[in-house]
């Protein structure tokens, strides 16, 4: 907060509006100056890593049972953790998030599961942004019959708590990763058409826009090349916070046994599948819940840190 | 001026209520699988099948179909499940009571807590007070429910166990307490249907209410034990949210040239923090207050299941996996109408606390 008004000083308006690359490393430095930004770009990063390296990180293959590992360990289903470095005795193998119900290494499990969780935020977010961003555009940019429609049916997908029509739709597809990747794509949409549309709006009447058109452009390359580009910055900010949602969403249906299936790895079934042995085994409820949490919290940072960067009043006011 | 715009945005959540009758309608007719053999078992004859579609005049057209829905809905005649053989109307009266009082202490909790924290946070701003408070406030809004209600569950029903913190890990109260409803203690004969029995039997059900209205302490204090745990776990994320609104609504405020004449002037502390800023910082609390809702809805899915609530959004969920088509409907289109009606309400405060809503 305090470090804007160095940023400010140091820049020429001038140069902000003629290059548009300025706007952007402008936000990076201003994102990189909040602590509480950067705090969630090093978890994003440490998770990523795990993601691109789990294969190499994990001690076993997170589907496979214990009992069938070279050579085979004699350990019990829902074995709390071992970790030889805080005295558990030597001559036990080391499980440093325990086993789970079917005799698996959890922390080779959790391990994998930042692929999904990452995977599954970006994808359904990417899947959103595309669709709500066409209709959103053609909403507020043709107005008349045609934004009444598509906005009355994004105040009716609105009109359902997120998560019970996620789970209607997935009832409807099928339980799976996929549909239900899907479904929280298809309940996430309205947030972007509505942010894009308000963009449009808002700059469907400036000079650039008419000098467009005046200069020949249709309406295709009014939309992309002059509106879209505009109506970029909310968009981002809302789009980091939905990855935020959308992995709890996907974690809360798998939880319930309507998205990613076992022997999958992912955190929210991994979590639904123990959850009766919670007061037996806590930390099959713990450790994956708490991942859930850390990829969470990491998004919701960014998107905080990003919305204060990108907003060029905070930038003055608060310096 | 203002019954004008209430008139208004009245008629415009018309369309968005139709929609929501169409969605419940397709919802229920897509859900795959045979209804037939979904309620009476997979080894129902042709026979029994084709006489079961007649019944329930599930060979019609889809349009009529759709027309006999809407009339029946607008009519308040619910229909019935299928598979608990119950109709619907009874189950919503039964459950609703559930939801009802959990939402609403979750969001009684997000606002208690909520807003002091965020209060407490703009005017200490940058102090270490007001990084504590941010930072639980991140973590609240990225806690999936479901493990807070858990880890909550193994706190304060196992590891708090024989201390006087101990919190009951499932139910709405313990087996063998009395819960007569305020009606039959006080001796009223209720109807056999109709909107006043439904009414008695939908508040009698409130265990809170019930009990505060028939004197009934044990009774008082068991629901209160059964319902914190439950509603802290479906409050803390609308709790954060409420604080983060509140910390920069009131930042925004407190910033003005109004709150420094005012200080200018040798107004007390309290005096301008609540009597000048926080007034003025209540709109957008309103709309994120009113926006909180619905997560509860929804997040009162994961909590009833959880906690081993039968409330609406667990039966919905059963309701929804077992094809019951006759709930499905229903209970979707009564949280759906719900939310509008949270919605509206919203919007129509909003313009009663900011006059220049109404003119636009």
């Amino acid at each position: 907060m305090t470090a804007n008004s160095t940023t400010v000083a140091t820049l020429d308006p001038e140069a902000i509006v003629s290059k548009s690359t300025g706007m952007w490393q402008l936000t990076i430095r201003r994102l990189f100056r909040r602590r509480s930004a950067m705090a969630g770009l090093v978890i994003l990063g440490i998770l990523v890593l795990i993601a691109v390296f789990a294969p190499a990180l994990a001690p076993y293959d997170p589907t496979m049972s214990m009992l069938d590992v070279d050579p085979p360990q004699k350990i019990k289903a829902r074995t709390a953790p071992c970790i030889h470095l805080l005295g558990c005795p030597a001559d036990q193998p080391q499980h440093i998030a325990g086993i789970d119900g079917n005799i698996r290494d959890q922390f080779s499990r959790l391990l994998f599961g930042a692929r999904l969780s990452l995977m599954v935020g970006f994808s359904t977010v990417t899947f959103a942004i595309i669709i709500g961003t066409v209709l959103g555009a053609l909403a507020g940019y043709f107005g008349g019959w045609l934004d009444n429609l598509i906005m009355r049916v994004m105040d009716v997908l609105l009109a359902f708590p997120s998560l019970l029509l996620a789970i209607a739709i997935v009832t409807v597809l099928g339980p799976g990763l996929i549909n239900a990747l899907l479904a929280i794509g298809i309940v996430s949409i309205p947030a972007y058409a509505r942010v894009m549309r308000a963009s449009v709006l808002s700059v469907r009447e400036m000079e650039f826009v008419a000098a467009t058109r005046a200069l020949g452009g249709n309406n295709m390359q009014i939309l992309f090349l002059r509106i879209l580009p505009n109506a970029l910055t909310p968009l981002i900010v809302q789009g980091t916070l939905g990855i935020a949602s959308a992995i709890l969403d996907a974690a809360a249906l798998s939880f319930l046994g309507l998205g990613a299936q076992p022997p999958t790895p992912e955190w929210g079934s991994m979590l639904g599948s123990e959850r009766n042995q919670v007061f037996t085994a806590p930390h099959l409820v713990f450790y994956p819940g708490f991942m859930i949490m850390l990829t969470v919290l990491a998004f919701n940072l960014i998107g905080d840190g990003l919305r204060d960067a990108l907003d060029p009043r905070l930038a003055h006011s608060s310096g | 001026m203002m019954l004008q715009y209430i008139l208004r945005r009245v008629i415009a959540s018309i369309p968005v209520l139709f929609g929501i009758l169409l969605v419940t309608f397709v919802l229920a007719r897509v859900i795959p699988g045979d209804p037939c053999r979904a309620i009476l078992g997979e080894k129902a004859t042709e026979e029994v099948c084709a006489r079961f579609i007649e019944e329930k005049g599930l060979d019609k057209p889809i349009v009529t179909q759709f027309a006999i829905y809407a009339k029946d809905m607008a009519s308040g005649n619910l229909g019935e499940s299928f598979r608990l053989g119950l109709p619907v109307s009874r189950l919503l009266i039964e459950r609703l009571p559930t939801t009802f009082e959990l939402s609403l202490a979750a969001l009684i909790v997000s606002i208690i807590f909520g807003i002091p924290l965020g209060i407490i946070s703009a005017v200490k701003h940058n102090t270490w007070l007001d990084v504590v408070t941010m930072v639980w406030a991140n973590i609240g809004v990225s806690m999936p429910v479901f493990w807070l209600g858990l880890m909550l569950m193994y706190v304060f029903s196992l590891m708090l166990k024989d201390t006087p913190f101990w919190l009951p890990p499932s139910g709405r109260v313990s087996p063998g307490i009395p819960d007569t409803p305020f009606y039959e203690m006080w001796g009223w004969v209720v109807p056999e249907t109709g909107l006043w029995s439904a009414f008695l039997n939908f508040s009698g059900r409130l265990n809170i209410l019930n009990s505060l209205l028939t004197q009934n302490w044990e009774l008082l204090k068991d629901s209160i034990m059964h319902l914190i745990l439950p509603a802290l776990a479906l409050g803390t994320i609308p709790m954060a949210i409420i604080a983060r609104m509140a910390r920069s609504a009131m930042l925004d405020v407190l910033g003005q040239d109004y709150i420094r004449t005012a200080k200018a002037k040798g107004l007390g502390r309290a005096g301008v923090i609540f009597k000048h800023a926080f007034r003025n910082s209540l709109l957008p609390l309103v709309t994120v207050i009113g926006l909180s809702f619905g997560s509860l809805l929804g997040g009162a899915v994961l909590t009833e299941t959880i906690f081993g609530l039968s409330g609406v959004g667990r039966t919905l969920y059963e309701a929804i996996t077992a094809r019951d088509y006759g709930i499905v409907q229903v209970f979707t289109l009564v949280i759906a109408f719900v939310f509008v009606v949270i919605n509206l309400i919203v919007d129509i405060s909003y313009a009663y606390l900011d006059p220049r809503v109404r003119l636009n």
